[in-house]
């Protein structure tokens, strides 16, 4: 393939003259956000792809070494938009970590619900544009309809839609009611039936599987040494995922299965996400019927975590504690240590390695994009490919610009 | 945890003579290499097993309370099979802010090499396609190191615009 023919010196110069340099975006329907691609192009066939990168790049890493571990949440959110709370509970698993803090049994499950609703919540929106990239837009409309229903959710338990800005160390911003626990549980009867239609419509579409069997093809190697995680190695038959292999919030108790495939191509990553979906909506299902009670804060009176808000507004204990959780100066300190949390988020592994000086703020908290790894890939996985694949590849992997950019 | 002793083990049998300072903080295993001899560290622990490069990062130690060196470069590996992790440190002094590349050994170190370059501007050398990430390649600044302000030195206000007659 021309994989190696491009790297080889002794190509006829004549051919890399006739070679048809292309843009794609950053303006194009099919990279979603603001990304570009320079493509090399024999014909029709992509001899190589070059991804342009930054253009929504919003010094997120410079504003973490401003605002304290709880601010810092709202711009976590705004990280990969597609699934906020799944950021915002890396982040918090993350401080959590360095901190020390073991929270309560019922945050940990809530946290979870929330996770796996997050990860139905990506993969809908991938796997929708995936099939509507390849002219499906009737699929997409079936997956949107579903995560409207979890927006709703999001909404009843946080007050926001979209940026929820919901965990807090050591915490939730506010306890759920038995009505969120009534829609979680319409949500796990009614979304088997919407997945159905979904799959149905999809799965075995002749066009849709040709568009996507053997394209862009990661090989196992490729996707180890290339650090690719989550679906996009699980669909090349790397059998990891961190819900099994380092348990974190629930997981530990809960019984799930690791969905894997082995052909790396764009049609086993759409297969990985699906079966994902099953496995998730398992999980909420087990974990919204053994949900504990309790609080969802750790200690009522510790530095720890925030008071409840109705203790804040109707008494002077809980306005004082409150204060000197929140003032700078009086905050917790936090060990002047580095820490590296990770969570499987619905992108791959999402990680943040923190250094603390000392203060309730990181003094260095890098994201670990999958993304960026992801998108790094790029170009070996659609060496050889035609252009118009080049819109298969790019929903298949989830490109989000602005985890990508930060 | 035997893989863990083995790891340890590997790595000291290939750095005869060279001060390896190993702590741990919330069972996560560190260690501290110096600069000249990271190539060789990096290339036994992916021998030892450490098959995948999760990330690169730095840190700039300027305002960091009792730290003697300016940057810390920080790699994060993973042994898919085992699932150990090992986070490998190296300090860097101005003027000199060379690494050598670990793009021969694993191709994941692509984008966080040139990352580090874009925000903190440590070279590493013998990277294939060297040059900056997300920023634009004229910009100057490193925008992540501590003496660079939050709210930039003006790049944006004084930022050539291309006319639609000149792209």
């Amino acid at each position: 393939m021309p994989l190696d023919l491009i790297d080889s010196p002794d190509l006829d110069a004549g051919y890399r003259e006739g070679l048809w340099t292309l843009n794609f975006g950053p303006q194009h329907p099919a990279t979603h956000t603001t990304l570009r691609l320079v493509l090399q192009l024999d014909g029709e066939m992509v001899i190589s792809a070059e991804p342009d990168i930054g253009f929504l790049h919003s010094g997120f890493e410079k504003l973490a070494e401003v605002l304290d571990y709880n601010q810092y949440v709202t711009i976590v959110d705004r990280m990969n938009y597609i699934s906020p709370l799944a950021n915002e509970i890396a982040w918090h698993h993350a401080v959590e970590g360095l901190l020390g803090i073991d929270l309560t049994p019922r945050c940990k499950y809530i946290r979870t619900i929330f996770a796996e609703l997050m990860r139905i919540h990506d993969h809908l929106l991938c796997t929708g544009t995936c099939v509507l990239d390849l002219g499906g837009a009737t699929a997409f409309m079936y997956a949107f309809n579903e995560r409207e229903k979890i927006y709703e959710i999001c909404e009843r338990a946080s007050g926001q839609r979209f940026h929820t800005s919901y965990t807090r160390v050591g915490g939730l911003l506010y306890d759920v009611t038995d009505d969120w626990i009534k829609m979680v549980r319409d949500f796990c009867k009614t979304f088997p039936q919407a997945y159905r239609d979904f799959a149905g419509l999809v799965m075995k579409n002749r066009i849709f599987v040709e568009r996507t069997r053997g394209v862009g093809v990661l090989s196992k190697q490729d996707a180890i040494a290339g650090g690719a995680t989550g679906p996009v190695a699980r669909a090349s038959g790397v059998e990891r995922d961190l819900r099994r292999d380092e348990p974190y919030l629930a997981y530990d108790d809960l019984d799930f299965d690791v969905c894997c495939a082995q052909g790396g191509d764009c049609y086993a990553r759409f297969q990985v996400r699906m079966m994902e979906m099953l496995e998730s909506l398992k999980i909420i299902e087990q974990a919204v019927e053994n949900l504990p009670s309790g609080p969802v804060f750790i200690s009522g009176t510790g530095k720890e975590g925030l008071p409840d808000k109705t203790e804040v507004y109707r008494s002077i204990e809980g306005l004082i504690h409150h204060f000197e959780n929140i003032m700078p100066n009086r905050q917790m300190p936090s060990p002047k240590e580095s820490f590296y949390g990770a969570t499987e988020s619905p992108n791959g592994e999402l990680g943040y390695y923190i250094v603390s000086d000392g203060d309730f703020k990181a003094y260095r908290a890098r994201t670990r994009p999958p993304s960026l790894l992801h998108f790094s890939l790029f170009n070996r996985m659609i060496q050889g490919c035609m252009l118009s694949d080049v819109a298969a590849v790019l929903g298949s992997i989830n490109i989000i610009a602005a985890e990508l950019d930060r | 945890m035997a893989e863990t002793t083995n790891v340890k083990e590997h790595l000291e049998s290939k750095l005869t003579g060279v001060s390896l300072a190993w702590s741990e903080y919330r069972s996560q295993r560190r260690v501290s290499v110096p600069s000249s001899s990271i190539e060789a560290a990096l290339r036994a622990l992916r021998d030892a097993g450490m098959d995948q490069l999760i990330d690169i990062t730095a840190v700039d130690m300027l305002e960091y309370p009792g730290a003697s060196d300016r940057f810390e470069v920080v790699y994060l590996l993973l042994n898919t099979t085992s699932g150990e992790r090992l986070t490998v440190k190296t300090h860097l002094n101005e003027p000199d802010l060379k690494l050598p590349s670990a793009y021969p050994i694993w191709i994941g170190a692509d984008w966080p090499e040139r990352e580090v370059y874009d925000m903190f501007g440590i070279i590493f050398e013998g990277h294939p396609n060297f040059k900056r990430l997300l920023l634009p390649d004229a910009f100057e600044s490193f925008p992540l190191r501590k003496d660079y302000p939050v709210k930039g030195r003006g790049e944006r206000h004084n930022f050539p615009i291309i006319t639609r007659a000149e792209s």
